[in-house]
């Protein structure tokens, strides 16, 4: 199954895929722009996710959360999402509504500023606040995210810094950062447009010329940040926090290569042999056997710039003291690089990663979001379909590689949260 | 520079819901086949006519926990080998009870069909319910329930259904049970329930993706055909509420930075007759992002990250909830906000604007709900569960656009009921109970927590 790919490049910059399938009646517009909190200034942390939700509050001709009501009224679904390395916008909607999702893209990205007030960032400022509070700081864990990137990467580092931001910072942003970030990222020569499903590929094309080929290309030069680290940590720590939660959950991160580099595929089966499914070793031996864990996972954050980390995430049972915990994960990793992993692990960890690459492609939304990932990244869409011979050629050699080199215990970094009343 | 005129929409596509086949196993059981060969992938389900609202009296839990048993272990193989076998295959079996039925489900490349047929037969024909894993699986749930009061939008949901009904009501516990009544499920309640939920007669087998309806039931008539017919089933439980008249309760969270509410009532039962102008009421007053309550609070007030309403659809009458979080210094002011939204749309009828675009988004994101075989497949178990006519989702979009403001406003004035709503916040009492005991919602209860 090969998803098919035509990509072009308008002359302002603008990165263009269409992959068309006239299965269901419905085309899926997607957007990636190049920029993510790593682009973030100090003192300014959150401005990345803060601007995303300004993307909403309209644009020249689009009135605030006319966005939303447009798309919707027209039977469509639609949102945008913030992450370390970029931002993504997408709306899916019955096909003969394409040129309304393209145009509506095409108007924030040529014409956000016209439509910006300090009402509307107040109101968003006080929105995004109350997103902090309700998803990390009243949230059990809630601060995981932070906490990792603050111990995987050194101060300096673009990763090192919250991604949804301080209540500071935020509260300092202004209208003229705002207009300055857009004019820095938010241009053709930063994005990726990617379409996918039920349409006509000249039709298609002649709408992205015109809504998108008169928007003018960045002109602000500006430079990606270094994002360089060695893969160990200079210092590998053990950061204990008593919080409000009612078991105590370890996380260990490691170092590990780039999404996308050759090591990544060893690393991701590596991941899925650790804590995928129920017969991945932590589940097996944490949960069924020893019973000290009640939920286990690993994965890896998939970050394509400097480093990526690899996370193993177990939760305690409630009788479980920190001790046995810190003791019997350790124990479980250690006994992983000395035994090494078989063929059979991995052919078993493969097929669930074949499965769930295929699931993927049922949705357009998914697939324009995937081919979006490949253009931004590595300005190459066909990628999406190397994918799965590039998870099969991994080898149990090539995963015992790449454990030996990135998971020894001094390259391993822990997060432990530990409920209240156990002692802060 | 960019068009200033927004374009208009194109020429629709046709769109049907996947056609589907109906038929019977040999041994008893139902069927239904969706083949979808666009990718070669399939859903396959079995979907058991009793859940979580059948559990016995103390023994809350014993329908979900007998669900998650089937794979821990079987005549064949042990729980762990099982999951192997199935990893293997690149899959897992999921099995769950909810209010109404019992599932057990399997999303999988379809050339393992023969396979997967095979491996499902071994769950549900002979799961040997090892005291082990029963044991395992009861402190999972003890810990699941430790995390739920921890988390406060967990706790608020759960603490706001066991307020609403009273307290010998099923839905006054969760459906995975309580730490009291999980702690008192023993091997014999299991093997009682099993015998009781599952067999040829309440089960419908479901199956969407690359498959067709011959190879399906052949390969399911040949597995099932001895399954064993059950001699009794458990009854229903009633639900009634707690209370008629309006109520307030804080759960304490001490220093809490946010409030998490939850204002509602009992709604309706799923096969109610006005279940269309509800659904397109709901849509309006809190259903949709551009819905009343959440342009109201996120947009023009910055109280939260988002609020919505939505009636929980169950055979009996689940609730119908207001559910957001505010930061707490707005507590009350939130609460005042939902009151005037609530008494709003009772009083006046829906702009057509807003009517319009209830309908034309519910109208028009049916296709974008059912891309993938499991989403089908899902669907067609909803049809099943809830007895939906053999055309529902043919008909679904034409009985939304049916849909007009007068019936909203019915909806509104039947349907929503003011003089019963009762309010649930999780946050700190010191800060907000003051103001909230100001609003009429009731008498400010509080607990600890």
């Amino acid at each position: 199954m090969r998803i098919p790919i035509e990509s072009f490049r308008l002359p302002n910059g603008l990165f263009v895929t269409l992959s068309e399938d006239h299965s269901v009646p419905l085309v899926a517009v997607n957007i990636w722009y190049h920029v993510g909190s790593a682009n973030e200034r100090p003192g300014r942390t959150g401005f990345a996710h803060l601007f995303e939700h300004m993307l909403f509050q309209g644009s020249a001709h689009v009135a605030s959360n006319e966005h939303f009501e447009l798309i919707q009224r027209a039977g469509g679904t639609l949102n945008g999402s913030t992450w370390l390395e970029r931002t993504n916008y997408f709306e899916t909607v019955p096909s003969n509504q394409l040129a309304l999702a393209l145009w509506l893209e095409a108007d924030r990205m040529g014409e956000l500023l016209p439509a910006m007030t300090q009402e509307k960032l107040d109101n968003q400022r006080d929105v995004v606040k109350n997103e902090r509070r309700w998803s990390v700081d009243n949230q059990p864990y809630g601060t995981t995210l932070e906490k990792l990137q603050e111990i995987s990467f050194p101060a300096q580092h673009p990763f090192h810094h919250s991604l949804i931001g301080s209540m500071e910072d935020l509260s300092a942003a202004s209208l003229d950062d705002v207009a300055e970030f857009f004019a820095t990222y938010y241009v053709p020569d930063n994005a990726v447009l990617t379409v996918c499903g039920d349409f006509e590929k000249p039709e298609a094309r002649r709408l992205i010329e015109e809504y998108f080929g008169s928007i003018p290309g960045g002109r602000r030069a500006f430079t990606r940040p270094e994002m360089s680290v060695p893969s160990d940590f200079q210092s590998p720590a053990l950061t204990r926090i008593p919080d409000k939660v009612a078991l105590s959950r370890l996380f260990v991160a490691a170092r590990s290569p780039v999404f996308g580099s050759e090591e990544y595929y060893a690393a991701s089966v590596c991941a899925a042999i650790l804590g995928t499914g129920k017969s991945s070793r932590l589940f097996r031996s944490l949960v069924r056997e020893k019973q000290v864990a009640a939920e286990v996972s690993a994965f890896t954050l998939d970050l394509a710039k400097g480093s990526d980390l690899l996370v193993t995430d177990v939760t305690a049972r409630q009788e479980v003291s920190e001790e046995t915990l810190l003791d019997s994960v350790e124990a479980e990793l250690d006994l992983f690089l000395s035994e090494g992993v078989t063929e059979v692990e991995v052919e078993r960890a493969t097929a669930l990663v074949m499965t769930e690459l295929m699931k993927a492609l049922e949705s357009a939304s998914e697939r324009a979001d995937r081919i979006s990932l490949f253009a931004t990244y590595f300005e190459d869409p066909a990628l999406v379909n190397e994918q799965a011979s590039r998870y099969q050629s991994v080898t149990a050699d090539r995963v015992n590689e790449f454990a030996r080199k990135y998971l020894q215990t001094p390259v391993r970094s822990r997060l432990l949260y530990v409920p209240n009343d156990k002692g802060a | 520079m960019v068009t200033v005129k927004r374009p208009g929409a194109g020429t629709p596509r046709p769109y049907q819901f996947p056609s589907f086949e109906r038929g019977q196993l040999v041994g008893g059981a139902r069927l239904i086949v969706c083949t979808m060969p666009r990718l070669p992938l399939a859903t396959l389900m079995a979907v058991m006519d009793s859940g979580s609202a059948r559990d016995p009296e103390n023994r809350e839990g014993a329908a979900r926990l007998t669900a998650k048993l089937l794979v821990e272990g079987t005549k064949a193989r042990t729980g762990s080998d099982l999951a192997e076998e199935l990893e293997n295959l690149g899959t897992s079996l999921d099995t769950g009870a909810d209010w109404d039925s019992s599932t057990a489900r399997i999303t999988f490349l379809s050339e393992h069909l023969d396979r997967v047929t095979d491996l499902l037969g071994e769950v549900l024909l002979g799961p040997t319910f090892p005291e082990r894993e029963l044991q395992r699986l009861k402190s999972e749930r003890i810990a699941d329930l430790l995390q739920i009061e921890s988390e406060p939008r967990a706790l608020a949901d759960e603490a706001f259904e066991s307020f609403l009904y009273s307290p010998e009501s099923r839905f006054a516990i969760q459906g995975g049970g309580s730490q009291e009544s999980v702690a008192g499920i023993c091997r014999e309640d299991i093997v009682n329930c099993y015998d009781r939920a599952y067999s040829p007669a309440a089960t419908t087998f479901i199956a969407a993706g690359d498959v067709s309806f011959n190879e399906v039931r052949e390969k399911l008539s040949r597995r099932f055909a001895d399954w064993p017919e059950r001699r009794s089933t458990n009854p229903a439980r009633h639900n009634t509420i707690a209370s008629s008249t309006r109520r307030l309760r804080i759960l304490d969270k001490p220093g809490a930075p946010q409030s998490e509410l939850r204002v509602g009532h009992a709604g309706l039962p799923r096969n109610h007759p006005d279940y269309f102008p509800v659904v397109v009421m709901n849509a309006i007053l809190g259903g949709l992002f551009g819905s009343r309550i959440n342009l109201n609070l996120r947009e023009a007030h910055g109280y939260t990250y988002g609020a919505s309403s939505y009636f929980d659809w169950r055979k009996d009458v689940g609730p119908f909830v207001i559910s957001t979080a505010v930061q707490t210094e707005v507590t009350a002011a939130a609460l005042k906000e939902i009151l005037i939204e609530f008494e709003k749309i009772r009083e006046q009828s829906v702009s057509p604007s807003e009517l319009s675009l209830a309908k034309d988004y519910l109208d028009g994101v049916f296709p974008i709900r059912y891309e993938t075989t499991a989403a089908v497949a899902a669907a067609l178990a909803n049809m099943i569960v809830h007895e939906l006519p053999p055309n529902y989702y043919g008909e679904y979009r034409a009985n939304i656009q049916a849909v007009s403001a007068g019936d909203v406003l019915e909806a509104a004035r039947n349907h929503l009921k003011a003089e019963m709503l009762q309010t649930m916040i999780v946050g700190d009492v010191s800060a907000v109970s003051d103001s909230v005991g100001a609003l009429g919602l009731g008498v400010v209860e509080t607990a600890a927590n």
